[in-house]
């Protein structure tokens, strides 16, 4: 029988759901709830110069990029295979729309956290 | 000659309407679209700050609208039933194991995981409450 | 035969090849006392009701695997079912979901058989052995990797419960996969590269989706699910490390 190259997407799927689960309720309420109305947080504290500071430090650089790269990967395997539970078979079609997103979306967060510099 | 036509029941995408088990199962797939929605708003963050002070100040901005709160208040929502769905099915990957003797039990790795989700989202609340200007 | 007066309605999915167009749901009213199964049930229609009604059974005791059945649309074993714990409401018996309908409550098995043969379920040594050496020792600790695994009776309940090979049927499926992983996990066999083969197919543990349902159902708490998704690990360690180690990841 053939092998499979799931292993792949499915170690991105892994990784990117044990991220979401342990640090990504806190990141939803910090960037999309306490800043924007300053609460519990300073309502400047995501502002431009901190957070270009933050995004041209080598290690905020990586944070953000393995967060919305690993998150990506999780979500859209999940909805691929999911297409398959609902009985949606476009086959080749739907892998390239999930994963080919996925990657696209990818590459677009590194091109634009790479043009900021270090 | 045999008298044999098997009959083959059909299965159509509504399938799992049928028992509460599968529903939940099915929320729990569908988490994915709030987690690649939410992602995709970061995404939308970092494209903006490459472009400048003014653009990045138009993302932000929009993070404040009464709209944009309240879809986070659902996505919150959404990314704790993530924690503990995770957890909950993460026993069934893992491989047998014996601590002194007994079975690690299901509820430990559940509890477990939870506990330092709850413990790490507190420590990054606080790394970025401390950060300064 | 029960005389107290007390009924329950049983309805049961009917087919006769020969005969019908499609399955169809006949309904009986079975006297029952409460100690009766759902498979006495069946087996009081075909005695005194409809002797044409068919179905598989032998131990009457959750061990053989043959009764399996939907009841009320969920994969148990008729024999581990009881009436009274659905009357006075109906009790709605048709034939294991997923499977093709040979006829009434009897399914086509081919396929499992098929899969369960093609994992090789016996144990392979890792190399030979003769009488002189005796038997092999085996811990506790080693033997409760397998024991849970070694309990299943081949009843088919979790390819019922499976949505994924109710979608794919090319799916091994959660019983024969806990039993290829029952053979693998045992000290004394060392044919796990042979079963490897099979594990890292799309067919194999990749059409799994964690969905758990298998684990509720198994009458003999196999837990499916739990051997299936360890063998994800087994198989992308596999995956990743083939170019370093050739020969399998197989210890």
């Amino acid at each position: 029988m053939k092998r499979s190259n799931a292993p792949i997407f499915w170690s991105l799927f892994g990784a990117g759901g044990m991220l979401s689960a342990l640090i990504g309720p806190a990141l939803v309420f910090i960037t999309g709830i306490a800043v924007p109305l300053g609460f519990l947080l300073p309502r400047d504290h995501m502002n431009y110069p901190r957070m270009l500071a933050f995004a041209q430090n080598w290690a905020g650089k990586g944070f953000i990029f393995v967060v919305i790269a690993l998150f990506l990967w999780h979500g859209t395997h999940r909805i691929f295979h999911s297409l398959h539970d609902l009985g949606i078979h476009t086959g080749v079609v739907a892998k390239l729309v999930c994963y080919g997103g996925a990657l696209a979306l990818t590459l677009i967060a590194a091109a634009s956290l790479i043009s900021l510099g270090f | 000659m045999s008298n044999r036509r098997p009959y083959v029941r059909p299965m159509d995408g509504w399938w799992w309407r049928s028992d509460p088990f599968f529903v939940r199962y099915m929320i729990r797939e569908a988490t994915s679209v709030i987690v690649v929605a939410y992602a995709v708003v970061l995404l939308w963050g970092a494209v903006r700050l490459a472009q400048g002070e003014a653009a990045y100040n138009g993302w932000l901005e929009a993070l404040r609208s009464p709209l944009s709160v309240a879809f986070h208040a659902l996505v919150l929502a959404v990314f704790l039933y993530h924690t503990w769905s995770w957890f909950s099915i993460m026993p069934k990957t893992m491989p047998l194991i014996l601590a002194s003797g007994r079975r690690l039990s299901p509820a430990v790795v559940t509890g477990t995981g939870v506990a330092v989700s709850a413990i790490l989202c507190v420590v990054l609340f606080l790394l970025v409450l401390a950060m300064k200007p | 035969m029960a005389d107290n007066g007390k009924l329950i309605e049983i309805e049961v999915l009917r087919y006769r090849p020969e005969q019908d167009k499609e399955p169809f749901f006949q309904t009986y009213q079975v006297s029952f006392t409460d100690d009766m199964s759902v498979l006495q049930g069946l087996q009081h229609i075909k005695d005194y009701l409809d002797g044409s009604l068919s179905f598989r059974w032998s131990c009457r005791m959750a061990i053989c695997g043959s009764c399996g059945e939907m009841i009320n649309g969920i994969p148990k074993l008729g024999c581990k079912t009881f009436l009274r714990d659905y009357y006075p409401g109906k009790v709605r018996v048709e034939p294991l979901a997923h499977f093709p309908i040979e006829r009434d409550l009897v399914v086509g098995v081919e396929d499992f058989i098929g899969k369960l043969e093609s994992i090789k379920p016996y144990i392979i040594p890792k190399e030979p052995r003769t009488l002189a050496e005796g038997e092999y020792l085996q811990t506790p600790a080693q033997l409760e990797q397998i024991l849970q695994f070694s309990s299943c009776i081949n009843c088919m309940l979790c390819y019922a419960a499976c949505p994924q090979y109710g979608l794919n049927p090319d799916f091994i499926g959660p019983g024969v996969l806990a039993l290829l992983h029952r053979y693998n996990a045992d000290s004394r066999d060392g044919a796990r590269a042979q079963r490897m083969e099979l594990v890292n197919a799309e067919e194999g543990v990749w059409s799994c989706t964690a969905v758990g349902y298998c684990s509720e159902v198994c009458p003999k708490q196999v837990d499916p699910a739990n051997a299936v998704n360890q063998n994800k690990t087994a198989s992308a360690i596999d995956y990743f490390l083939r170019f370093v180690m050739p020969k399998g990841a197989s210890q």
